[in-house]
Parts: structure tokens; sequence; C-alpha cells
């Protein structure tokens, strides 16, 4: 038996908007996702130079090296636009407070030795300052780069970066008692100890990097991939008692990690297929970048986990995921 | 020892400021290259008060609630045909100006959000202008998501996009966003954040989303209930801005007034869309065009600068000009529309004997004395078969890029022109507002893409009118005069069809 409510037929005209229709074959029901994004950034006709950089448009494809046909061309898997955007985040976060309730209801962090806690807030807690340097690259992505497809998972990625920058704060706070106190230390650790140096170089260099999809490889391969990873997956011995803790606590920007690099590497992997220049400058880009937080994460382990080898692991985890996007490492 | 735990604006300050430094192994002006040449000078960033402190998690969730709760109204307006309940297809027309007009510049407020989120030295305005960038991006995307289904029925909205890049008085709103997303990061806030948020939003974002509450457009003024919580925070983040500014260094107050100056003016101009809006294209008017000047700019704006005169601010620069203007510019732009319809991308009509009653009741000064005996002369050769275009190319302002259609500030029947010289040539523009624009600026101002002078030049798809409306996108029922239209007779059938069934 089925239950027929009698309504009113109306024919549509049309079922989506011409630059949409043009773009997915036709006129056909589209989705939210591709009505959301496509062709959403003007393209031409602009009225006046950048007052800060004349040489170029506001929207202007000359901002990288890297020559697209079309920027269209690397969508996001996701299919994120600002609603599922958010309802994905806020899904995710609710099992970021069920952990912290968790953790703060037997007291897992608490119990631990004070030393430890210390090395916790040397050791991990300036991570923070690495997220909050990658929003501010992906913030710079979307708003220099070029095409909704790019520069709208780049805004997604920058509310990302600030809220895991945030969620190590509150493990921070957790730890020194919620004063602030071991924030503080934390970022003059990031400052001042060798153990960091390495890093905030990489991610100071990163800064200053103008051309936006260099900035995207740096920022996918070398921070997320490399820097992130490791700090995150790569320390459990060094954290010992507390190491089960701190994997809850920091569940969220492990499903991020694997969910983000479905987007950020497939666009690495198509801007790349593009055209043998593309691909030879991504691959020289990836090179680089990759070498250079290798590089800075092996100060970094060798100084808090007393082990030299977890950075080359990591670097090399990192190579064999670009070869397999078509890159030459 | 107990130690005392942090307040709730003091653990904010951690989760956000805290998470910035002082850069040693790049130079700070490396890693902020663009907010020294405005002249603007801040001599401390920590001075800053968060106007609103919401941490990622909470806006992520805030937000997560309100889009599943439009959604759920937005999939059931087009379940249950919403589109045959508005008050009259007319009213359509009104999202035709807003999705071409006004959802792409939420777009490019997103990305120059983007931009000051990036480059504004400050991390306390950085993170608001970052939620800010991803409310404005939610804006540009719910409103295509809302105004789609219209356009599954009505004409005039599919090609908004290429609308926007192309059309001629597209370009008023066009070139409005251009100027303020090429401006550096802080005349960008004043613009935006200030004088276009804050100053001039309840006079744009309001009027619109107060249209489709009147007229049944349940759609849309749910997206506009829901957005009204992201306004109320960017209303807050414009304004501390200005006081931020004013707060930091004395030689910042002559930049921010000529700032707001400019703004108001070019924000007046583009408000000129919704004057008319207001008073000719709602069916059922929500109130005049003139009533919400003198609620929105006289009153409530009387009162904000009021406030601001103790840092030296004064009301904008030829606002008594724009006051007195109001009792005109509808009518004005109207009459244009209506006569230039037939190469636009959306309908006019001539107001009922009703509308027009309204009018002269709601603009006594100027309404009858004026407007009336033009539209009533229009009326009669309508009724007569021949409906009134003009045909020609109208000389467009370098400014705002309006056709020149404005009257002096003291003489309703003569046209306002004023001129500039710059380079051995000229450059004409509508009003002593947007000359004094011009002349601030020159060597910005002399690249703007005009779009009857790139028709001239050949670059908008051919030399014949035809030509033009191809490459404008125009579908072939989209302009014109209403009476008669696809979108006119598909209403009607809609109206015959309901009737009957229910009659049945």
């Amino acid at each position: 038996m089925t239950v027929e409510i009698k309504t009113l037929d109306f024919e549509p005209k049309r079922h989506t908007f011409g630059h949409v229709a043009r773009r997915i074959g036709g006129d056909k029901p589209a989705t939210r996702y591709q009505e959301a994004t496509l062709d959403a950034q003007a393209t031409e006709n602009f009225h006046y130079k950048p007052l800060y950089e004349p040489q170029f448009w506001h929207y202007d494809t000359a901002k990288t090296k890297v020559v697209m046909d079309d920027w269209y061309k690397p969508l996001d898997p996701r299919q994120y636009y600002y609603a599922t955007y958010n309802i994905a985040r806020a899904n995710m976060n609710q099992a970021v407070e069920r952990n912290f309730t968790f953790v703060e209801d037997k007291n897992l962090l608490g119990k631990v030795s004070e030393d430890l806690k210390q090395k916790l807030i040397i050791g991990l807690i300036p991570v923070r300052h690495i997220h909050w340097g990658s929003n501010m690259n992906t913030s710079e992505m979307c708003q220099r780069g070029y095409g909704t497809a790019f520069t709208a998972p780049c805004m997604f990625s920058a509310g990302d970066h600030l809220g895991m920058a945030q969620i190590v704060s509150r493990i921070g706070l957790e730890l020194d008692g919620q004063t602030g106190i071991g924030l503080d230390k934390a970022k003059d650790a990031w400052m001042n100890d060798n153990a960091w140096q390495g890093i905030r170089k990489l991610v100071e260099n990163t800064l200053v990097q103008r051309d936006f999809f260099e900035l995207f490889v740096a920022q996918v391969f070398a921070i997320n991939g490399i820097i992130l990873d490791a700090i995150y997956n790569g320390m459990d011995d060094a954290w010992g008692d507390a190491s089960l803790p701190i994997s809850m606590l920091t569940e969220f920007m492990n499903d991020w990690q694997k969910e983000e690099a479905r987007w950020s590497h497939s666009t690495i992997k198509i801007v790349a297929a593009e055209s043998p220049e593309n691909k030879a400058l991504v691959s020289a880009w990836s090179n680089d970048w990759i070498n250079r937080a290798e590089d800075a994460l092996r100060i970094y382990t060798t100084a808090i986990a007393g082990d030299e080898n977890i950075a080359k692991t990591y670097a090399d985890k990192m190579r064999t995921t670009a070869k397999s996007l078509g890159l030459e490492i | 020892m107990a130690v005392k735990k942090m307040g709730l604006k003091q653990k904010y300050a951690h989760l956000t400021r805290g998470l910035d430094w002082e850069t040693t192994y790049e130079k700070m002006d490396d890693v902020f290259p663009y907010d020294k040449f405005e002249g603007i000078k801040i001599t401390d960033w920590s001075k800053w008060e968060d106007p609103f402190r919401l941490t990622m998690d909470s806006y992520w969730k805030f937000q997560a609630e309100k889009e599943r709760k439009l959604y759920a109204v937005i999939d059931a307006f087009a379940q249950n045909n919403g589109q045959t309940n508005i008050s009259d297809a007319r009213y359509v027309n009104v999202l035709k100006l807003f999705l071409t007009g006004i959802s792409p510049e939420e777009y490019q407020a997103h990305r120059g959000f983007a931009f000051t989120g990036r480059h504004l030295r400050g991390v306390g305005p950085r993170v608001a202008c970052q939620q800010q960038s991803l409310d404005e991006l939610r804006h540009f995307q719910t409103q295509c998501h809302t105004i789609s289904h219209f356009n599954k029925f009505f004409n005039g909205l599919s090609e908004f996009r290429t609308m926007h890049d192309r059309v001629f008085y597209l370009s008023v709103p066009k070139s409005f966003f251009d100027d303020a997303r090429t401006s550096g990061p802080f005349e960008f806030m004043v613009a935006i954040g200030f004088a276009f948020e804050y100053v001039l939003t309840n006079l744009l974002f309001v009027p619109f989303m107060s249209g489709a509450a009147y007229n049944g457009d349940m759609s849309t003024v749910t997206f506009g209930f829901s957005a009204q919580s992201d306004e109320s925070r960017h209303m807050t983040l414009g304004i501390e801005v200005i006081k931020f500014l004013l707060e930091q260094h004395p030689d910042n107050l002559p930049i921010v007034q000529e700032w707001v100056d400019k703004w108001f003016w070019r924000g007046f101009r583009l408000l000129g869309l919704v004057s008319m809006m207001m008073d000719y294209m709602l069916p059922k008017k929500v109130m005049s065009w003139k009533e919400a000047w003198e609620i929105y700019f006289v009153e409530a704006g009387g009162t904000l600068f009021k406030d601001l005169e103790r840092y030296g601010l004064k009301m904008p620069k030829y606002h008594e000009q724009a006051t007195e203007a109001c009792e005109h510019i509808s009518h004005q732009l109207w009459g244009l529309l209506y006569q230039l319809s037939h190469v636009a991308g959306l309908h006019a009509w001539m107001p009922s004997d009703e509308d027009m009653d309204w009018l002269s009741e709601k603009y006594p000064n100027t309404f009858d004395k004026y407007y009336r005996p033009r539209f009533e002369l229009w009326k009669q050769q309508e009724a007569e078969g021949k409906r009134f275009y003009f045909n020609g190319l109208l000389q467009l302002c370098h400014t705002c890029q309006l056709p020149m259609t404005f009257t002096e500030p003291d003489d309703p029947t003569t046209t306002c022109f004023r001129e500039s010289e710059y380079e051995g040539q000229h450059f004409h523009f509508c009003s002593d507002g947007c000359k004094d624009i011009f002349d601030r600026e020159p060597e910005k101002y002399i690249s703007s893409w005009l779009p009857i002078q790139q028709i001239f030049q050949g670059n908008c798809g051919g030399p014949t009118v035809p030509d033009v409306l191809k490459w404008y996108m125009f579908g072939p029922n989209d302009g014109a005069e209403y009476v008669g239209s696809e979108d006119h007779k598909l209403w009607e059938s809609w109206k015959n069809t309901t009737t009957k069934e229910a009659a049945e």
C-alpha cells in the first residue's frame, strides 16, 4: 500500500542556471554543490587595478605559475558548500566535546606526572602556532587563488585550522589547570626552543610565499602531510602515559587530515596532470617543500622524542603519496 | 597554592590572540606587505576590543543549526510550489535584481574579507574577518539555492553570473565592489565593514528581505531571518573598526573621513537600485524609499554620527544632497528602467492607478508635480498600443556608472552634469559626490570598464543592439514590458489552474 498525496504539477522551464548547465552537460537538475560553486567568481571586465598590487587584477590566474585551462577542473570530491561543510564540522566537534568530557571525568591528563605535563606543554602545545600559520596560508589561498572550486575549500580549511588551533589550546589549558600559563610557556618554546626552530622557520617561509599554488603544495605536503601528521601520529612513545588521552583529544585532527586530503591531493593531481609544465613545477615544489619539512621535523623529533628516523618515515610516506599523484619525486 | 582560573574574555584572548607571534625568520613587513601604504597608523593592535567572542567550535555549531533549518524550508518551498503563492509575478523581478546585482557582491565580500582576514596585522580583527568571509560565502550560496527554484519557472535569472560581468546597469554594483576589493585592507574595512554593513545595511539587505516577507516569498525571507545574526555580527565588526582606527592615531581621522565620504556617496548611488525596487517593483509595498531613508539614515545614521563626533568624525559629505535627492531618485530610475527595459534582463511596467496614488501620498512634494504626468502619458501610450522605449545609448557617470539621469540638487527639472579633465581627457559625472570621488583618485578611475564605451569599442559582442544583448546572454523573453510577457502569461495560467482546481 502506498499513500499518495495529490498535488498540482508545475512543469519547470529549466532545471538549473545556464552557467551550471553548460558545465554539467546540459540542462538537468544540478547538485547544490554545483550551483553554489561553478563559476561563482567573476572572471572578466574588471574595473580597477588593486592599489596594493597593480600588476594583477584582483582575480587573476597569473598569481601562480601553474597554468590551468579551467580552474573549475579541480572540484572538491567532498562536494562541500557552506551548509554541508558546517554540518560536517559540527558533527565532528560533537566527538571532540565527548572526548574532552571523558578525559576530564576520568582525570586522564590530571593523573600524568608533572614532568610529562611539562613535556607536553613544550612538545605538543606549540602546534597551535602551526595551525595559526596554516590558517594564514589557507586564507591567503582563498583571497589570492582563482576560481571558487579552489578558493572556497581553502577558506573552509582556514576555519578548520583555527578550530584545531583552539582544540590544541584547550589541551594546553587542561595541562596548566586552566590558567593560561602553559600556553605562554608553549609560545616561549615555539619562539626560542631549538626543537621548534626548524618548524617555525618552515612555517614563516610559507607566510611570505605569494604564488598561491606553490603555497598550496607547501601547506598540503609539508605542513599538513609531514609536520602535523608526524606530530599527531608519530609521537606516541614520547607522550608515554598521556598518549591515549592525547590521541583522543586530537582525534578531530586525524579525521580531518584524511578527509581534507581527499580534496587537496586530488586538486594537486589534477593541476599537475594538466600539462608537462605544470607537472614539472608542482614536482619541483613538492620535492623542495618535502625536503625542507623533513629537515625541520628531524630537529623537532630528535629533541622531543630522541628519534631521528621519524622524520624520514613521514617524509618518505609523503613522497610515496606524491608519486601516486603523478609527480616526479 | 590555588591558581586563579581565567575569565571568559581572557580565555578567548588565549584561544585567538595568543596564537600569533612576531616572526623572526621573515620580516613582519614581508608577512604583511599590504597594511602600510594607505597611511593608517596603528600603534597597538592589542587595544582591539573583540566585538564578539566566537570560537570555531561554537561557530560551526550555530551555523550548522541555522543551515539545517534553512534548507528544510527551501526544500519545503520547492515541494509545495511556493512560487505560486507570491503576491504577483512582478515580484520575481525583485529577485532578478537581487540575484544579478547583489548575490555576486556577497561573493566579492567573501573574498575581500579573506583578504583582510589574512592581511591585517592584528589577530582580533583577522579572526572576525575570516568568520565574516565564511558568512559572506554562505550568503552567496544560500541565495543561489533559494532563488534556484524561481529560476526553474521564471526568466531573467538563469544567466545571472554572466550578466553580472557584462550588463550595463550591473556595472553599478560590480564597479562598487571592484572598487572596494582593489582598495587597501583598511579602506576595504571602512567601505564594506562600516559604510556598507553598518551604515547602509538596513537600506539594502533589509528592504529585500522585508519585501520577500510582504510578498509571500517564504523561501527568501527565511534566508533573511537566518542571515540576521550574521548581519548583526558584521555590523558590530564594522563599528568596532571605525572606533579602533580613530582611537589609534589622530592622523587616521582625515583618511577615514575621506573614505567615509567616498563610500557613503558610492553606497547612496548603489542604493538607488533599491529605491526603485521599494517604490515600484514590490507588488505589496513595505514602506517608501523616502520613509526608509528617514528612519535608517537620517535618524539612525544621525545618532551614529553624533556618537562618532567625539572622535572628530563628521557626517559624510553631501548627506544633505542625498536626503534631498530621496524625493526623486526612485522615480527617476524607474522611469529610466521603464524606457530601457527592452535592453534589460528584467521587466518594467507602469504603476497601477492605486500605486500612483500611493506614490502621491508618500511623495507629496514631488510625485504629482514632476513624475505622475510623464507616467500617465506613458500609460496612455500603452493603451494606444505604443508602449514607449528609448532607443539610443546613454551617457554613464564615470564613477557610479549609472546613466546621467539625476537632477540638480536645487532644480528637479535640470539634469545634473559635472565634468573633470585628467591627462587631457574629459570625464563626466552625475553629481558632485561622484566628481569628488574621481578627482581624489583619478589614476584609479580612468581604467573603469564603462559598459557603453565598451560597446562603442566593439568589446561587447558586436556593433548592433541584438549582438550586445546576445553577448549579455539575455533570453528572448527576459526583458521589456511585463504585461504580456512570458512570466506574466505563466502567472495568469497558474492563477487559472489553482482557482479551477480549488473549485472542483
